[in-house]
């Protein structure tokens, strides 16, 4: 059993037992990558040297009986590589950033450190968090843990691979259009996208600024709440960041979901979805009726116009949002360029891959001079009628029930031709950033290939102590998190 | 919807600022006309009473006070800066 | 000439008076060494985001509403996407469709003439760098303006000839000088104007092709420019061709208008917006607030002047074209000195001297309170008005009190008649040949007496007196 399989009170109780240090939980951290991450890839870069510093000055502050332990004191944490840290590369993982020397430190890295949590290593995702298999890493794809012919979901699928290997006590990845949650499914770990302004934007670099929310990928919903409690709260460096009080997450989980009111909307059980998947989410749907809620279908009629909606309005934002990798101040410039102009396209050609340029070139077009109405503002005016859909829905339920993804993860090179295929995996996903939503994905069963499935619980705004109470009441009773992938059982 | 033509993804990647390689812009102009056929999806719904959507939140007038804080230091300015000279960032000519 | 009337718009930028930038907190500074007023917010690292200054806005909506406009009750920033070195995220936030202030007008005076100038709209967005150009052909970058708050005020395009627009551009300034918003230095580009420019045939009523100028650093060259741009325009339709629509800049050293043949594609700045910073909505309570924190305007201490001190409307006007003038005047006043000979010593003296020395009035040392003193030394007859000029120039350079200058300079005007009558007599005495020309009716030998009695008193001669002591000792002699 890796150590990190461990409950974070088991982990601080044997911390100041001295039977363990930091410094040993950070250095089986980087061992672990170390000596299992080759085939996986899911990891860009392990900052062996600040981690084991930091390591040793946590152990000495407990030595010396000084200051209260942070909440995550001593855990061994992975980043997403385009959440910001200071004195530590970021990339990003595009070409253009593999020499950005952060000069500061993005919100959620300062609140880590001021909960004490070590933070080793820089992840590998999509570049610019732009896919949903980590084939469009700029610098190497990351493999699914439970089969390596399979990707592992994106743009957060290192994060998420990361912690289906267990090399880290938690991960953060970061969440636009199902990024936490749908590599969370494809490798059966826990992935929470928090409340749009519940946790601090500032130092994660933009892909869709009106949907991104970086949130944790962990081995189970506890691991989650604690890691939430850490990063939540209002900035005031983020001014979209939510001035909502933080709730005490870690008393949600009571294990209770007797009359909760469950609604199953019909557009993501049915057509669409893998039968091996629907059967596993009614099978769920089963088990939490059996501990006292009740659930009924309903239905979000737009559903069907989100995907569209959503790579409209995000490839419009990111084209504005990555303009700024110019070559100008930072990133890798081309060289010999003949003037200001060729340096400009020949920076930006050749350092960002043919994802990002695609929906460079689709949010530029959907943003210009005649195109506007046509389909930015469209857009806008169909995420207010899915904005809707959810509010109707949240009128008379708690929560909001179905699967993760249509399918489990699929096997590498099989949609990467085909972007609209590709982009429709996404539909269980984008509403919720359209509505700014919190949700979470839960391992809920395994297909007959072995892969994991994943469930979300979709929450009011702001609510995640219900979707994390009923997600933990669900997992303890059904136990599919404790499973974890071949290689990583010895 | 209109189709989009190769004149005009190269007249978006000009504005975008990225340079296509004749492969590139042949494949973007497949791509795009794609995703915009599936993009025209969104006709089906009358919209023309549906207020847009531009933030996901209703907050209104964040803001802070007009207090000063700590600016870098000129040598982290400059840090990653992939060419500079006397303090500054340094680029080939604006003009030509 | 006659035959055309000329259409001019005028575009004005400045910069607003806050302490930190509009979206971080480094400072806004003018003259700071390069990039040392940054951080990773003004240099749009990777990841960072803005928060609005909230004195920016109001100072926007002090502006908007001293220059007569309607505010946005509900308003945003919006992106205005382009790519150029002196902007780091390659969007400037900007306002698009929901300006602070819309629907605005000015007055102004041409040859005794009142008329208003709308104003179109004022919006609030963010300055850009600096940038250099090198002896190499390189372009180098100081990014500590990137991010100072910036009004932009684009006027209906009212003004018809050069004239007006000069006279809008100083009624302007004068207004966001007034109110506080903005220190409207052009020499040092916190206050910049572009103009539209066109003509067309009287009677005419669609406009002409506009040429839009660019690069006037100074009041003076935006009017020599704009004169310099009109007659061009006539030349080339009279001599049968068109107008360009085209961006022309300012030569200064060639004095004429050259056209920026840039390979400058269309703009397509594709807004929208933004999403990093919340929408604004203005209150009926927040907009009072603002506007009770609007200063007396110009127009309306000009009526003042005249009507409270029969000051001539053109020297009110004079006065009033800058607060630091108009207050100036104010305080001299309120020492008790008569207005119009505070008025007088303003123009004349004070504001001569600057312009020959090319300062303000910050520049020198005299006070208002010096001034009026000086002013109540002439009136009760301690200096002649000729030494005042002396005592002034002291004031100007020493700040000194005038009582002091005239103490430490023994400046007191002789105004005891029996020491003048000696000293006249004695005048008179020495000099028998001017006697007998003035005897003789020649009148400069009055002025040649006036003269010598000064010399010999070092300018302290009560003037009257001398002259009235002259003639009778003349008449006897």
């Amino acid at each position: 059993m890796s150590l990190f399989d461990k409950r974070l009170s088991e982990i601080h109780s044997a911390l100041r037992k001295k039977e363990l240090s930091v410094t040993d939980l950070v250095q089986a951290s980087i061992a672990s990558v170390k000596e299992h991450d080759e085939d996986i890839r899911s990891v860009l870069y392990v900052d062996e040297e600040g981690a084991l510093a930091q390591a040793k000055a946590l152990d000495e502050r407990l030595a010396t009986g000084g200051e209260e332990l942070g909440l995550l004191y001593g855990l061994p944490a992975g980043l997403k590589d385009n959440i910001v840290t200071k004195g530590v590369r970021t990339t990003c993982a595009s070409k253009f950033l593999s020499n950005y020397d952060p000069i500061y430190d993005a919100t959620v890295t300062k609140k880590l450190k001021e909960a004490d949590a070590v933070i080793v290593a820089k992840l590998n995702m999509d570049e610019f968090a732009m896919g949903g298999s980590n084939e469009n890493s700029g610098f190497y794809p990351v493999k699914n843990p439970w089969n390596t012919e399979y990707v592992p979901g994106g743009s957060s699928g290192g994060s998420a691979a990361a912690m289906a290997s267990r090399h880290f006590f938690f991960t953060l990845g970061s969440d636009t259009g199902g990024s936490i949650r749908q590599p969370a499914a494809f490798c059966g770990v826990v992935g929470l996208k928090p409340t749009y302004g519940r946790v601090s934007r500032f130092g994660l670099v933009a892909f869709a600024s009106s949907l991104d929310q970086i949130g944790p990928i962990t081995k189970n919903v506890e691991d989650a709440a604690y890691v939430l409690q850490a990063i939540a709260g209002h900035d005031e460096y983020d001014s979209t960041s939510a001035s909502v009080e933080v709730p005490d997450y870690l008393s949600a989980l009571t294990g209770e979901v007797k009359g909760l009111r469950i609604g199953v909307p019909k557009e993501l059980i049915g057509e669409g979805i893998d039968p091996e998947v629907r059967e596993a989410v009614l099978a769920a749907l089963k088990q939490l009726e059996s501990m006292g809620a009740t659930w009924s279908e309903v239905s979000m009629p737009h559903t069907e116009y989100a995907v569209p909606a959503y790579y409209l309005l995000a490839s419009s934002e990111a084209s504005s949002n990555l303009a700024r990798f110019d070559g100008v101040r930072y990133g890798v410039r081309a060289e010999n360029a003949a003037n200001l102009i060729e340096l400009y396209k020949e920076s930006r050609s050749q350092g960002f891959g043919p994802e990002v340029k695609r929906r460079i070139m689709l949010g530029t077009y959907a943003l210009s001079s005649g195109y506007y109405d046509a389909y930015y503002k469209k857009a806008q005016q169909v995420r207010t009628l899915i904005i809707q859909d959810f509010t109707n829905v949240f009128a008379d339920f708690d929560v909001i029930l179905h699967p993760t993804t249509p399918t489990t993860a699929f096997k590498i090179g099989e949609n990467i031709d085909d972007p609209v295929k590709m982009y429709l995996e996404d539909i269980c996903t984008v509403p919720v950033n359209l509505a700014g939503l919190p949700a979470i994905s839960v391992p809920c069963g395994f297909a007959q290939n072995g892969l994991p499935i994943g469930m979300q619980i979709v929450g009011k705004a702001f609510d995640e102590s219900t979707v994390l109470r009923v997600a933990h009441a669900y997992e303890q009773a059904a136990g599919h998190h404790l499973r974890k992938p071949e290689r990583v059982r010895g | 919807m209109s189709a989009i033509t190769r004149k005009e993804v190269e007249h978006v990647a000009n504005l975008a600022r990225l340079k296509l390689t004749e492969e590139e812009a042949e494949r973007y102009t497949k791509d795009l006309n794609a995703i915009l056929e599936f993009a025209a999806k969104l006709n089906e719904l009358d919209t023309s009473s549906v207020e847009p959507t531009s933030h996901a939140t209703d907050v209104k007038n964040v803001m802070r006070e007009d207090v000063n804080r700590p600016s870098l230091s000129r040598e982290d300015a400059l840090k990653n800066a992939p060419d500079h000279e006397d303090g500054q960032f340094k680029v080939p000519a604006v003009f030509e | 000439m006659s035959q055309f009337e000329t259409v001019i718009g005028l575009e004005v930028h400045a910069e607003l008076s806050t302490n930190s930038k509009i979206f971080c907190g480094c400072p806004t500074e003018f003259g700071a060494p390069p990039n040392t007023h940054t951080c990773p917010i003004c240099l749009g690292h990777p990841g960072v985001l803005p928060v609005t200054n909230k004195q920016a806005v109001e100072f926007a909506m002090k502006a908007a509403l001293a220059l007569n406009c309607e505010i946005s009750r509900e308003t945003k920033f919006d992106r205005k996407n382009y790519f150029y070195p002196d902007l780091p995220k390659a969007y400037q936030i900007s306002q698009f469709d929901q300006p602070i202030g819309k629907n605005g007008w000015i007055e102004i005076e041409v040859n005794g003439e009142k008329k208003r100038i709308g104003i179109t709209r004022l919006h609030l967005e963010e300055d850009a760098g600096k940038l250099t150009h090198s002896d190499f052909g390189d372009t180098l970058v100081d990014f500590n303006r990137v991010g100072v708050p910036l009004v932009e005020i684009v006027s209906e395009p009212d003004i018809r000839s050069p004239e007006e627009a000069k006279a809008y551009l100083e009624k302007l300034k004068a207004i966001l000088q007034y109110t506080g918003v903005s220190d409207v230095r052009m020499e040092q580009g916190s206050l910049r104007c572009d103009a539209n420019v066109s003509i067309r045939p009287v009677g005419q009523k669609e406009f002409g092709t506009k040429t839009e100028l660019k690069n006037m650093n100074s009041f003076r060259n935006v009017q020599a420019a704009l004169e310099y741009e009109v007659e061009r325009q006539k030349q080339v339709v009279l001599s049968g061709g068109t107008i360009v629509q085209e961006t022309r800049r300012w030569d200064e050293a060639n004095r004429k208008t050259v056209s920026m043949r840039s390979k400058e594609e269309a703009h397509d700045y594709r807004y929208f917006p933004d999403p990093d910073l919340v929408r604004m909505q203005i209150s009926e309570e927040w907009i009072e607030a603002v506007r009770a924190t609007i200063p007396e305007l110009p127009d309306a201490r000009q009526a003042r002047y005249v009507n409270e001190y029969g000051l001539p409307q053109s020297d009110a006007a004079v006065i009033t074209m800058s607060k630091e003038t108009a207050d100036f005047f104010d305080e001299t006043v309120k020492t008790g000195a008569d207005p119009k000979a505070a008025a007088n010593w303003l123009m004349v003296e004070l504001l001569g001297y600057l312009n020959a020395n090319n300062l303000t009035l910050a520049d020198v040392k005299i006070t208002p309170h010096g001034l009026g003193e000086m002013i109540k030394l002439i009136e009760n007859g301690t200096i002649s008005s000729k030494i005042a000029k002396t005592v002034f120039k002291e004031m100007v350079e020493t700040g000194k009190e005038p009582k002091q200058i005239v103490e430490e300079k023994g400046l007191v005007q002789i105004s005891d008649e029996g020491a003048l009558r000696q000293i006249v007599q004695d005048v008179v005495n020495a000099n028998p040949q001017a006697v007998a020309d003035y005897k003789a009716g020649n009148e400069k030998a009055v002025a040649f007496f006036v003269g010598q009695v000064m010399k010999q008193t070092r300018g302290k001669a009560n003037p009257p007196m001398v002259n009235k002591l002259l003639l009778e000792v003349l008449q006897n002699a």
